[in-house]
């Protein structure tokens, strides 16, 4: 593996990428309400005014159907830190995987379709690189992105929950080790998904819009975890999430390993 | 590696759906030529350096590029090749020294030497001052220039320039010819020059070769090509005034030449094989006709070039 070129892989592409706005700004934009307008908003949710018994009483009707084991952990709040704790720790957990799985599927749109599209990868081609060089290259370029993006959005998200939640869980009560898995373990997977499920369907798209548009299909999965969450059929607890992430690195490795297959340049150039 | 066979085909073949693009291709070439690649749109002289490279790989038949196997090969072979592409294919949102350097860390310009090979190059294709602006902006010379600075940025020996003066002003054009003599005469690189300008061909290649429909019409030196294609030539003479009765007289023995008159010294013939012109210069001297000029109108290498599609679509 020769790194110097998979390094310069790496660095055009985010150059090249971090110009375009139709890239740039929902890498910012997005981000910005996961991470930072969303859990402020919970946390600000009391001040607003008084929540009204019936909403709390629902809750406590959901969490009567959740596992033993999450019943156990809840048993000592009130309804108003059972809110918070629901709103922070699970009902954003899916929301917070969509992020990983945009900036990844973004950036891999704009660095395989859009590069057919702008006609510079055929130089690219005609470079030494190995075929493998190549595609590690490029998917490095938006993989690396995605999970440190993903990372610096744990970061504030915790800052952020602590910050208005705090008062009302009565002190530091995020991240829990939950989110720490989800963070550390589930989001890159989740990037390298949203990543190789953009390449695969760029590969037949025209232009970097049409790679992005199908790409963005990938987000429904997560947006069925999160209903499953809300209407009580499932629970994201450490043992699940840990799973979770097992199975998206399997399927990340399947799709490669099938992907890879056949990414060679001279098919590439067949295509051209 | 002059003199050593550099590109060599045996039967190459691409066919892409019911297109036949490179059809039994055999072809040799030797180290140092500047060798013209000529055929209309579509005849397969892009997909042929694609094959080359390594890039796209044969249906059939096989091909040694510089001792290597471009399907086998192709990244180790492509350290040693510079290919300018047809479309410059130069990222745009990046400044023109940021396309050189990347591509010298791909082309593993050794670390110490790629500002100074940038440099160099950015010097030489006149974009020093206009550097550090984004390619987006530049006019399509300029890219030309840059895509060109960056196909020889790791000194490949063998060099691939697809239509390189497309589009070029007259100044532009030259200053690449002059560049592409050098890189051969003086540097000992090999060049294959895909081209539709005819006179470009003629003037700066040692061989051409000129395909049609992906099959090879024919090959040699533009004399040579011209001499194959026309076996007879046209010839005018310019003789004194007074002889010019006396030289139409004894042309007119010549039963396969038809003369023309064009002045009252000038005679054009035409239909005159190259052998057979010191005989008759000597015939009518020995005549007592005095001889001015004698002027064979050669045909051009783009005259062979149409004869040879002509023949070819027949
Ligand atoms: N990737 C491809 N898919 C399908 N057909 C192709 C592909 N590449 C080339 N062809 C076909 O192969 C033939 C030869 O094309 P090629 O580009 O090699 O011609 P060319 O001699 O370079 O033409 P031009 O002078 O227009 O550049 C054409 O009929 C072209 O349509
Ligand atoms: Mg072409």
């Amino acid at each position: 593996m020769n790194r110097r070129a998979i390094r310069a892989i790496v660095r055009k592409d985010l150059k090249v990428t971090m110009q375009n706005k139709g890239v740039v700004i929902p890498l910012l934009l997005v981000p910005l309400i996961m991470f930072i307008a969303l859990p402020s908003l919970v946390g600000l949710m009391p001040l607003l005014g008084n929540i009204p018994d019936s909403d709390l009483a629902e809750i406590q009707l959901l969490v009567s159907r959740m596992p033993p084991t999450l019943q156990a952990e809840f048993a000592g709040y009130t309804p108003l830190q059972l809110l918070v704790v629901m709103m922070i720790v699970y009902y954003l957990a899916p929301m917070y995987l969509i992020v990983p799985m945009m900036v990844a599927s973004v950036i891999a749109a704009d660095s395989f379709a859009g590069e057919k599209e702008r006609k510079t990868l055929e130089a690219l081609l005609y470079t030494p690189t190995t075929d493998q060089e190549l595609l590690l290259g490029k998917l490095l370029a938006a993989w690396l992105p995605a999970v440190g993006v993903a990372l610096v959005g744990f970061v504030c998200y915790s800052i952020v929950a602590n910050l208005v939640a705090g008062p009302i869980m009565g002190g530091i009560f995020f991240p829990t080790p939950m989110w720490l898995i989800l963070a550390f373990w589930v989001a890159p997977a989740i990037a390298g998904l949203g990543l190789v499920v953009t390449i695969l369907v760029s590969s037949r798209a025209q232009g970097f819009q049409d790679a992005y548009q199908m790409g963005a299909l990938v987000v429904l999965p997560l947006l069925a975890l999160m209903i499953s969450q809300a209407t009580g059929v499932m629970f994201l607890s450490t043992g699940l999430v840990l799973l979770l992430g097992a199975a998206v690195w399997l399927l990340d490795g399947a799709l490669l390993w099938w992907g890879g297959r056949w990414f060679r340049r001279t098919e590439l150039f067949g295509r051209l | 590696m002059a003199n050593q066979t550099v590109i060599e085909t045996h039967q190459l073949s691409r066919h892409f759906g019911t297109v036949t693009a490179v059809d039994q291709l055999d072809l040799t070439i030797t180290g140092g030529e500047i060798f013209g690649f000529l055929g209309h749109n579509g005849a397969g002289k892009t997909t042929t350096i694609r094959l080359l490279n390594g890039v796209l790989a044969p249906s059939a038949g096989t091909a040694r590029v510089l001792g290597m196997d471009p399907v086998v090969d192709g990244p180790k072979l492509r350290y040693h090749t510079g290919v300018l592409t047809e479309t410059p294919s130069l990222d745009d949102r990046l400044t023109g020294r940021e396309n050189l350097r990347i591509y010298a860390d791909l082309f593993g310009v050794p670390i110490a030497k790629v500002s100074s090979r940038v440099d160099e190059l950015l010097g030489i294709f006149e974009l020093t001052e206009r550097a550090a602006e984004r390619v987006g902006g530049y006019s399509k010379g300029m890219r030309q220039r840059l895509a060109l600075a960056r196909a020889l940025l790791h000194e490949p020996e063998l060099i691939f320039l697809d239509e390189p003066t497309a589009g070029l002003d007259p100044v532009a054009t030259r200053h690449v010819h002059q560049l592409i003599t050098r890189l051969s005469r003086e540097e000992g690189r090999t060049l294959f020059l895909c081209t539709h300008n005819l006179e470009e061909a003629q003037q700066l290649c040692d061989r051409v070769g000129v395909m049609e429909h992906g099959r090879l019409l024919a090959i040699g030196t533009p004399a040579e090509l011209i001499r194959q294609t026309y076996k007879l030539l046209s010839l005018d003479l310019e003789v004194a005034a007074a002889d010019l009765p006396l030289a139409l007289a004894q042309l007119s023995r010549y039963s396969t030449l038809q003369v023309q008159t064009l002045n009252h010294e000038q005679i054009r013939m035409h239909g005159i094989a190259r052998d057979a012109i010191p005989e008759l210069i000597a015939t009518l001297s020995a005549a007592g006709v005095h001889i001015y000029r004698v002027n064979p109108r050669e045909p051009s290498l783009a005259d062979v070039y149409f004869a040879l599609h002509e023949e070819a679509t027949r």
